[in-house]
């Protein structure tokens, strides 16, 4: 490669480059900012600062033009994260024992119902809490639980939820081939398997581990996520999905989880 | 002995043996969700498949070609010995440490996130720590680029930078700057999740984040890719470079439009506001300029090419070249896959089109087209015409180099176009299971089959390539002679000052991402209760 020489002009490049740029953003700002969102007629936008803070992506307190729409009853205000309430100590454990004898009468002496209640031994942490937490507020109605739960503290909910979690789990050893619903899900209708969630496939936090549960109590679950009667779910993610499903999905979701135990 | 050429070659062949894996894992993907294939139940496998197949193919595979082939361009275009050489096989060690330990995660099923991260997934630490080692170590090159260039500029007063140097270096600069959105989100955001210290995490922000690294890392794999069209191609096929001049102004143009352009990937994305993402778009809309200042100036370098082999008339010149050159073949073939992938990219830069095609299959047929064609096959070229001068011996197969190149180009059209076409139809991207008994699925059920095949000619391609490069590695000594890069056809007497350093070019690409990201990122960090729970990969027990 030959030697070229560098030119000492520097003047004109500096200021044709920094122009150029600087003019192309102001006016691609005008348009983007000012011009666009001013041509939006369904956009209810009071003035040319608040088009530009519109535009800006700013989140202004609309309340006056836009009401937010409440549910007319209780949603869930439990907020879940991962690992909340791992590494439980060996006193919140047996807190949580002594506590949990006036559930036996349901749920089992060690956590395992012989009347179609949920089986809650090696259930997972953050599940049971949440659960506790949403018949406290009314986010979740049982007759039954509505008397169990007003008494309890947050902490003898989390001591309740440590012991159930280290309780041993019935067997799961797997009766026959998993369902398609619960293996691949219906993509078509946006339902996502069972699996995803539910363990098998992967675990999202605050998924209840369904393996060995009584199958009447999760086929009436998923009905009553159909029709709305329970609405504890955060998002709606559990009614969004069961509305989607067939009466024989909801069968077959419900004889493989339960037929595991 | 530890010298450069050595040095070089561990990046290729690393770089190229982790190709040809990935590539083997693309291919099982396309046929594992095909028609052709029972489905394999749990799409678990699919996902580690993809995630290692991107991670390999995006961040492993470019990154350490262009570092490779970086340091080759500078002691051949410098015409004097690499100053750092110490500092580069750091580099290459942290590249490869980093690769593997990203991957074992990946393959253990603990990081099953896609190279894209998508949080508020959150994997295993190490994928994630393995990420940000192969960042440092490309850092590294950045610096020895510059400490290279800096110093050939005080040993030549007044001389102008080489122009395969200066070219190089606007590479690492862009990317050095680029990166730093991906290592802010796996530093400040995800690697504290996925350590413990925190279980929430801002998904809008970690996207804005991406979006910094997200487009320009695209220009970062391009640039070795415009480097061969500017530096290899003219010289190969018996041409001139049309103008130093123009190549120079269109790589500092990638450094000052290629970074403020990234939100065009966030366009369904409501944390980013109207205003920013229609600025984005309009930067991302001159990209097309350094594009067409270098397919105008390579057309006619090649012009050149065709009449000094006695091409005459408005169309002889292309009849007169040399279409058995190995060089000659690919960049037709390159340039072909790139007018297609940038037609396409058109729609995915539009906010309104973008629409259309958002999150379908024809966002992956889009990046396909433009990279693994367009761009790799111009890697392969890289490798070809650098190899005899790295191993010292002949490449002299070059039956099997054009019938590598052909089947790169045709495997990657059959490849995507279906790809392109089935997502115009809605199938969505991303999902490992698509139950093609459905009649609304049937009718793309043909068209993902032939991705199949293309995908098929492609892995028959990859084995080419490395067999070809073996055979080089292999084949008895042969001097390979003095490297030389392209020449212009009028040589300029100077060079605007301003097209020998990156001072002013810098400064601009530092203050474009500054008006077109400050503001979303600090509006997003200024909003409550923006952070979710993370969602921790994997099943539990």
């Amino acid at each position: 490669m030959m030697q070229e020489r560098v030119a000492s002009s520097r003047i004109g490049w500096f200021t044709a480059a920094i122009g150029t740029t600087v003019t192309i953003a102001i006016v691609a700002a005008i348009v983007g900012f000012v011009w666009l969102p001013s041509l939006q007629t369904d956009a209810e936008l009071h003035g040319i600062w608040d088009t530009i803070c519109s535009a800006a992506g700013l989140i202004q307190n609309r309340a006056a033009h836009a009401p937010v729409v409440q549910a007319d009853y209780p949603t869930t205000r439990v907020e879940l994260a991962p690992q909340m309430l791992e590494g439980a100590s060996a006193e919140s454990i047996g807190r949580g024992a002594t506590l949990a004898l006036r559930c036996t009468m349901c749920h089992g002496a060690r956590g395992l119902s012989e009347a179609n209640s949920p089986n809650l031994a090696g259930e997972f942490p953050e599940t049971i809490y949440k659960e506790l937490m949403d018949f406290k507020t009314g986010a979740r109605v049982s007759a039954v639980m509505a008397v169990m739960v007003p008494s309890l503290s947050d902490q003898d909910m989390r001591d309740l939820a440590a012991y159930y979690a280290y309780l041993p789990r019935p067997s799961d050893a797997a009766v026959g081939e998993p369902p398609p619903i619960v293996e691949s899900g219906a993509p078509l209708r946006g339902i996502a398997p069972c699996g995803a969630c539910h363990g098998e496939i992967g675990h999202k936090t605050g998924a209840a581990w369904l393996e060995g549960e009584p199958e009447p109590y999760l086929r009436a679950q998923l009905d009553d996520f159909a029709s709305g009667a329970r609405h504890n779910d955060i998002d709606g993610q559990m009614r969004n999905i069961v509305r989607r499903m067939t009466p024989q999905e909801i069968e077959a979701a419900s004889r493989f989880y339960g037929g595991r135990s | 002995m530890f010298n450069s050429r050595h040095m070089i070659l561990a990046h290729l062949w690393f770089a190229f043996a982790s190709f040809g894996v990935a590539l083997l894992l693309g291919e099982w993907q396309m046929f594992t969700r095909s028609p052709l294939s029972a489905w394999i139940s749990n799409p678990e496998w699919y996902y580690r498949s993809v995630t290692a197949h991107g991670t390999t193919m995006a961040y492993v595979l470019p990154t350490l070609v262009a570092m490779g082939f970086g340091y080759f361009v500078t002691e051949k275009s410098l015409m004097r010995p690499l100053i750092g050489l110490h500092w580069a096989w750091l580099g290459f060690a942290l590249v490869a440490i980093g690769t593997v330990t990203a991957i074992v995660p990946v393959a253990l099923g603990l990081a099953t996130v896609l190279y894209t991260f998508y949080p508020p997934l959150v994997g295993n630490a190490f994928y994630y720590i393995g990420v940000v080692l192969i960042v440092v170590g490309s850092w590294i090159w950045v610096a020895l680029m510059s400490v290279n260039m800096a110093r050939w500029k005080q040993d030549n007063p007044g001389a102008a930078v080489p122009f395969p140097m200066f070219a190089t270096v606007a590479g690492s600069y862009l990317w050095g700057w680029t990166a730093v959105g991906a290592a802010i989100e796996l530093l400040f955001q995800i690697i504290p999740v996925a350590l413990g210290l925190r279980s929430t995490i801002d998904a809008g922000l970690t996207r804005v984040f991406f979006s910094w690294t997200l487009h320009a890392i695209v220009y970062f794999w391009l640039i070795p890719t415009y480097i061969a069209y500017y530096t290899i191609v003219p010289r190969a096929i018996g041409g001139r470079l049309f103008s130093d001049q123009m190549g120079r102004i269109a790589f500092v143009l990638f450094l000052v439009v290629a970074m403020p352009i990234g939100v065009h990937h966030l366009y369904e994305d409501p944390e980013v506001g109207s205003g920013f993402k229609f600025m984005h778009t309009v930067f991302t809309g001159l990209v097309t300029v350094p594009t067409l200042l270098t397919v105008f100036t390579i057309c006619a370098s090649v012009e050149i090419a065709g009449r000094l082999r006695g091409g005459k008339g408005a169309f002889g010149w292309l009849t007169a070249l040399p279409w058995r050159n190995p060089t000659m073949l690919a960049v037709a073939f390159s340039f072909v896959m790139l007018g297609f992938g940038g037609a396409g990219g058109l729609i995915n830069m539009s906010y309104q089109l973008d629409t259309t095609i958002h999150n379908t299959q024809w966002v992956t047929g889009h990046f396909h087209l433009i990279y693994g064609g367009a761009i790799v096959i111009m890697y392969f070229v890289i490798a070809y015409d650098i190899w005899p001068h790295l191993t010292g011996r002949a490449l002299d197969c070059v039956g099997l180099i054009r019938w590598q190149l052909w089947l790169w180009f045709v495997g990657m059209i059959v490849l995507t176009f279906p790809w392109h076409y089935v997502g115009i139809l809605g199938m969505p991207r991303r999902m490992a299971f698509y139950d093609y008994a459905n009649p609304a699925l049937a009718g793309d059920a043909a068209s993902v089959v032939m991705s199949v095949i293309g995908g098929a000619i492609l892995v028959v391609s990859g084995v080419l390539f490395l067999t070809v490069l073996l055979r080089g590695q292999t084949a008895p000594r042969a001097e390979p002679g003095l490297y030389r890069f392209s020449v212009p056809a009028r040589p300029p007497r100077t060079v605007p000052v301003a097209l020998n350093g990156f001072g002013l070019w810098l400064s601009l690409m530092v203050g474009l991402t500054i008006v077109n990201y400050a503001f979303p990122i600090v509006n997003i960090l200024m909003t409550p209760g923006a952070a979710v729970p993370a969602v921790m990969v994997g099943t539990r027990r």
